[in-house]
């Protein structure tokens, strides 16, 4: 390679760097604050993980715990007392049945509708298309009040029930199985439809398998906005601690007595964002076939 | 038995009609070839066949069954598509087993793990497993069985789509332009595997394709499809020696037949060029088409009343044949001859030829392209 060409890569690794930088600092910021003592993230010194000397903690005393108990190394402290002062593997637990009952119902919704839509010919089908593609333009503030009021009649605030029902059926899933269906030849169902299967059978044995990388794709953004989603809990968990998502979970420490003790707070949020980072690595590289796959820009 | 029967089958979508009237008797372990140029409604009645498009009008029977209202899984017939429509998530092995396993399980016997609990289940993989080693014997794909149809090569995975169809002993086989996807060596191999296995399984073959010469070389009888119409249906050399009409002679040989404008005087007596054909037509005093394949045609070295000239324009040299596509003197013809190498060889682009008929050898057809025939020998 020669000089200039260097110099051409160059200027494009940079940039490229420079974004990463950008995306990246909250990360470090959050992990490194959830190593350090708060005097530490107060001055803005220590570097990434501080001195980890060990001291007594004043809010862990205040909070009725012995000094005894209270003396330790700062990132034993902020990871001890995140879960000390709220169940977070509860709010994990919360999360985890949410986000999956979430998913596998919108699968068993999308998937059928995306195949009629794509491959049945049946009257009235560029109509109903064209309303899953308006659906998409609702924005879900727009109705939360509604939903709420519909929710609240029948009597599912504070239940599993008010975080999932809204979210079962995904006009987005719809659209994006659709738009791979599309891409499955027909021939593949006749000769399936000639072996004798029928159209579920199609549906969750032919189709489903052939469409692995662009269901992964959607699993990633539904999981992903359901996970992070601190409106909607918000709105249908009003008193029950033991329904919180991770959001809500970490929203409890901030205020109350020890105001803002940021060290046991960015651990909470350290907790609740690694399972959603391993599971996109895990996921990555068929993710982005997904994506491309379905020719999404 | 494997009889089908069509009849008075119309197709339309929409305001196109696509199938008009066809009438088809499909005799049992025949092999029937549909053929026709693209668009002309053959893939669209072998779905209808196949049940997975409903005829507008007309009755199918299957066996004297009329099947318009049985769902494709229950006809009984087996389908190999020109995509080979291979499902490619499972091993060629379970390729085959999936039409045996939806057959012959129950819905219970198909639920995953606890279907394996019916005691019936056993025996029956047992007969699966069997018809599935037999197949892929008789296709040679037995080394294959535990790869994924990604890994195949285009023969084989149409090998494999062939077994699909096998496993299953059904009454009549389907095919839709099989052979298209292969490679013109591998085509013209497949034909032949195709025509011994047809000879060996005795079951009625339904064949569509766009290639005149798949249903010369392969069918008992070959339907000659053009714009919806069914024109003729026949052994392939009577659909070759008698055309029914000017279409079907045009769409059957390879190369083309050639077209001459000629007459019919007021005795019938029939001429084209300078050429007297010396033979009465049933047709009097009318303009004609006059179809003589390559082949009937001959460069000479005579001149005289039963020859015409012209210029080689372009010389096609296939090593057994040579054909020399000739602009005719007075520019109204382009004609392909077939000439001998051992013959021609030393006719050049350019040259002036002059070229001779085979006696006997014509085919005439009316202004509305239909068959006229000779009133005398």
């Amino acid at each position: 390679m020669e000089a200039k060409q260097y110099i051409g890569e160059g200027w494009k690794h940079a940039i490229l760097i420079i974004g990463a930088i950008v995306v990246m600092l909250p990360f470090y910021m959050m992990v490194s604050m959830s190593l350090k003592s708060q005097q530490e993230i107060q001055s803005i010194s220590g570097g990434l993980i501080g001195a980890q000397e060990t001291q007594t903690f004043p809010v862990c005393v205040k909070t009725g715990y012995s000094e005894e108990t209270c003396t330790m190394k700062p990132y034993q402290y902020n990871y001890w007392f995140a879960f000390e002062k709220a169940p977070i593997p509860r709010y994990l637990m919360n999360g985890v049945i949410v986000t999956l009952s979430i998913f596998i119902i919108q699968v068993l919704v999308a998937l059928p509708c995306a195949y009629a839509l794509a491959k049945l010919r049946f009257y009235g089908r560029e109509f109903v298309f064209s309303m899953v593609l308006f659906c998409l333009l609702i924005p879900v503030h727009g109705i939360a009040l509604p939903l709420y009021v519909m929710l609240a009649q029948a009597g599912l605030v504070d239940t599993y029930s008010a975080l999932i029902l809204p979210w079962t059926i995904s006009v987005f899933g719809i659209f994006l199985m659709r738009q791979f269906f599309m891409t499955v030849p027909d021939e593949l169902i006749d000769a399936a439809r000639m072996d004798g299967m029928g159209e579920y059978a199609i549906v969750w044995k032919v189709m489903l398998p052939t469409a692995i990388p662009a269901l992964l794709a959607f699993a990633i953004f539904s999981v992903v906005a359901h996970w992070n989603d601190y409106f909607w809990p918000r709105m249908v968990i009003t008193g029950n601690r033991d329904l919180f998502t991770p959001p809500l979970g970490i929203r409890e420490f901030r205020g109350g007595i020890d105001s803002d003790e940021f060290g046991p707070m960015m651990a909470s949020i350290v907790t609740v964002t690694v399972p959603l980072i391993v599971a996109f690595i895990i996921a990555q590289k068929r993710f982005i076939e997904g994506i491309t796959l379905t020719g999404m820009k | 038995m494997g009889t089908i029967s069509l009849k008075n089958i119309s197709k339309s979508f929409g305001y196109t009609q696509v199938l008009n009237n066809l009438n088809v008797d499909i005799k049992d372990g025949e092999f029937l070839t549909l053929v026709g140029p693209s668009g002309c409604g053959k893939s669209t009645l072998l779905r209808i066949i196949a049940g997975l498009e409903q005829q507008t009008s007309g009755d199918v029977l299957i066996d004297n069954k009329n099947v318009n209202r049985v769902r494709a899984s229950e006809r009984d017939l087996a389908m190999v598509f020109q995509s080979y429509a291979l499902y490619p998530h499972l091993t060629v092995r379970r390729n085959l087993e999936t039409p045996l396993r939806l057959r012959d399980y129950n819905a219970f016997e198909r639920l995953p793990l606890i279907g394996n609990f019916s005691p019936s289940k056993k025996e029956k993989t047992e007969s699966i497993n069997q018809l599935v080693n037999k197949t892929s014997e008789t296709l040679k794909i037995s080394e294959l069985l535990d790869r994924k149809p990604g890994q195949l090569s285009g023969g084989q995975r149409q090998r494999v789509a062939l077994g699909r169809a096998m496993v299953r002993e059904p009454v009549a086989f389907l095919m839709d332009e099989p052979l298209s996807n292969l490679d013109a060596a591998l085509r013209v191999h497949m034909r032949s595997e195709l025509s011994e296995l047809h000879n060996s399984l005795k079951t009625t073959f339904v064949y569509v394709t766009h290639d005149q010469a798949e249903a010369l070389t392969m069918s008992s009888r070959m339907a000659v499809m053009i714009d919806g119409n069914l024109l003729q249906l026949d052994t392939p050399q009577e659909v070759y020696d008698n055309p029914s009409s000017l279409s079907v002679a045009q769409f059957v040989g390879s190369p083309k037949i050639n077209i001459f404008k000629g007459t019919a005087d007021s005795s019938g007596t029939v001429s084209f060029l300078n050429v007297n054909l010396k033979r009465k037509s049933s047709e009097s005093n009318t303009d004609l088409h006059i179809g003589i394949r390559p082949e009937h045609l001959e460069i000479t070295n005579e001149s005289n009343e039963n020859t015409f000239s012209g210029t080689v324009a372009y010389r096609e040299n296939l090593g057994s044949d040579i054909f020399f596509h000739v602009n005719i003197e007075d520019g109204s013809n382009k004609i392909i001859v077939r000439g001998l190498p051992q013959f021609t060889h030393q006719i050049l682009n350019g040259s002036n030829v002059n070229i001779k008929r085979v006696s006997d050898k014509a085919l005439l057809f009316n202004q509305a392209g239909m068959r006229v025939q000779f009133t005398n020998a």
